[in-house]
């Protein structure tokens, strides 16, 4: 398979922390990637880098065969990399239906004198935009809230309304920070299979930060695992699982 | 549901129409010429509230400079047209688009600060060129002022009455405030609403943050230079004071009094501090903590400005009729 995202000894300091130290990680296009590991090992970080919120220290970025690795984040969100956050970023002062037309900024665009002059291009482009916004809440599911606020909405709301957002972006590499962070296990179930079905409708690729291992292992295609910003371990659900070095990271080193 | 954003869009323009209407027949109703005076400045005044409404309600970028743009491009005109003896017309156009320029100047380092630094940035600049209209006595007259400025005209055509300068101000105004429906009511709009409450998830969903508040504060600031050039050529004399910090903070005052995100509601808060002092006139000493008492009371019981109490009025007034 080819791979959509490569990053090449990626390294992140922050202060006298070593956030990433030489990180190699690839996402295979078409698949779910995860990256797991303990509280602070560097996945956000990671996450961060990839959509270009954090600048590496070390080491480059190739995404479709191009070198993203100094590209700004709204370029890169532009070139079909489209993230969630893992603290809800959701625009809580506008509607549901607005938030997600949002998503469609990066890509369907006309210059700022039609905007400004509201020419019949730009009334028919703001038509267009509605109009995909709705495809994307009906998919996640959401299309009954679309007219209200977006800061009312329960929370696992936000986060399906977060998706929908990523999702108007017709996003070629999703990335996903920890999208089942407070939600109950039939909301996660639900999460899961919607990250699938919108793998496979539009034949995207997913990277997923997650805590969740339930989720993790029962989506994902390829794993790494990442324990104090280094790459401790990497391979399909199973040979992870069995690891013993990812054990020892999770539950600690029995002493002898 | 289908059109509601047009239907929002058709709302604004039935109240631009309204409005226009309004502006149109207030002088039939005016006893003498000073309070078209005050109209005519209440309009201008209004040109401000209306970009910073965008800037400062729509995209939370704050300035405190906007009056210096306001009497840079008053006496640019005002020099060019005076001094250099250039036509009235080419001088506003020229004082406007050396505005333009000077902001973009200033708005490309500036933006990239976020909250109180900006703030203090365009305080910064507002001081500094303040400081120039004082001091720069050979251009600009210094703190007596700028004198025999020519008259507005239009075309070759010079506007000589009041009402006539007064259809000019208030079909400009208009033209403003359709401008700012259009961009409220496009993505340009919605981007400086998501920048507004999270520039991480804007960028992420490809807006071009910098981009964008950097038009932004060029348009607000291009709104604020035609206000000085037609203020200029109107009063036919400035002087620095009325471009002091003062004014940048009463222009504030004026959207925050109208509700932070509401374009109407800005032009009310602009006639309301314009008009004010005018009836407190007659309080003579103690007509300043009048209008701060005034000001601390409306805060007090409209939080969210005119516009909000207005909003909570009309729903409520619905609410009894329908039962």
């Amino acid at each position: 398979m080819n791979r959509i995202l490569q990053c090449n000894d990626v390294s992140v300091r922050f202060g006298g922390v070593q956030a990433l130290g030489d990180v190699h990680f690839d996402a295979e296009e078409g698949g779910i990637t995860a990256v797991i590991g303990p509280n602070g090992a560097g996945k956000t970080t990671l996450l961060n880098v990839i959509s270009g919120m954090v600048q590496q220290h070390a080491g480059f970025l190739i995404y479709g065969g191009a070198d993203i690795s100094t590209a700004p984040p709204h370029v890169r969100a532009g070139l079909g990399m489209v993230r969630t956050f893992q603290n809800l970023e959701i625009f809580s002062n506008m509607t549901v239906l607005e938030n997600v037309m949002i998503g469609c900024h990066g890509r369907l665009s006309v210059p700022a004198w039609c905007s400004l002059l509201r020419t019949p291009r730009s009334v028919a482009l703001e038509r267009q935009i509605r109009e995909e916004a709705l495809e994307a809440l009906e998919f996640v599911g959401i299309a009954d809230l679309a007219g209200s606020t977006a800061k009312d909405l329960a929370f696992g709301r936000q986060r399906l309304l977060e998706l929908a957002r990523a999702l108007a972006a017709r996003p070629r590499l999703l990335l996903l920070d920890e999208p089942a962070a407070g939600l109950n296990i039939a909301e996660t179930q639900h999460l899961g299979e919607l990250i699938q079905r919108i793998r496979d409708a539009n034949s995207l690729s997913v990277i997923l930060v997650e805590h969740d291992m339930d989720l993790v292992m029962g989506i994902s295609d390829a794993i790494m695992v990442l324990s104090f910003g280094q790459v401790i371990s990497r391979g399909t659900p199973a040979q992870v699982q069995k690891d013993p070095q990812v054990i020892a990271a999770y539950l600690g080193v029995e002493e002898d | 549901m289908q059109n509601g954003y047009n239907v929002a869009y058709r709302r604004d323009m039935f109240w631009l129409a309204g409005f226009f209407t309004l502006l149109m027949l207030a002088p039939f109703c005016m006893p003498n010429n000073y309070y078209l005076t005050i109209l005519i400045l209440c309009g201008l005044h209004a040109m401000h509230a209306v970009g910073l409404c965008l800037l400062v309600g729509h995209a939370g970028q704050i300035s405190l400079g906007h009056a210096g743009f306001y009497g840079l491009a008053a006496y640019t005109s005002a020099y060019l047209s005076t001094t250099l003896g250039l036509a009235v017309g080419l001088s506003m156009v020229a004082g406007v688009v050396l505005t333009v320029l000077i902001s973009l100047l200033v708005g490309l380092p500036s933006l990239k600060l976020k909250g109180h630094y900006l703030a203090m940035a365009t305080l910064g600049f507002g001081i500094i060129l303040s400081i120039l209209f004082t001091e720069t006595v050979d251009i600009t007259g210094g703190p007596s002022g700028f004198v025999g400025i020519p008259r507005l005209s239009i075309l070759g055509q010079e506007l000589t009455t009041d009402i006539a300068v007064y259809r000019a101000v208030a079909v400009v105004l208009c033209l403003m405030v359709w401008l700012s429906f259009n961009v409220l009511h496009s993505r340009i709009g919605r981007a400086l609403r998501a920048l507004h409450t999270s520039e991480k998830a804007a960028q992420a969903m490809g807006v071009d943050i910098a981009r964008f508040k950097l038009f932004v504060f060029v348009l607000s600031a291009a709104f604020s230079s035609i206000s000085g050039v037609l203020y200029a050529h109107y009063l036919t004399f400035i002087a620095p004071v009325s471009f002091g910090f003062m004014f940048s903070v009463e222009l504030i005052v004026m959207v925050v009094l109208g509700g932070m995100v509401s374009v109407p509601g800005s032009i009310v808060g602009a006639f309301f501090v314009t008009i004010l002092p005018e009836f407190l006139r007659a309080f003579e000493n103690v007509e300043v903590v009048l209008f701060g008492a005034i000001l601390i009371l409306c805060m007090m019981f409209l939080p969210d400005g005119l516009a909000g109490g207005w909003n909570r009025l009309w729903s409520r007034f619905r609410r009894a009729v329908h039962e």
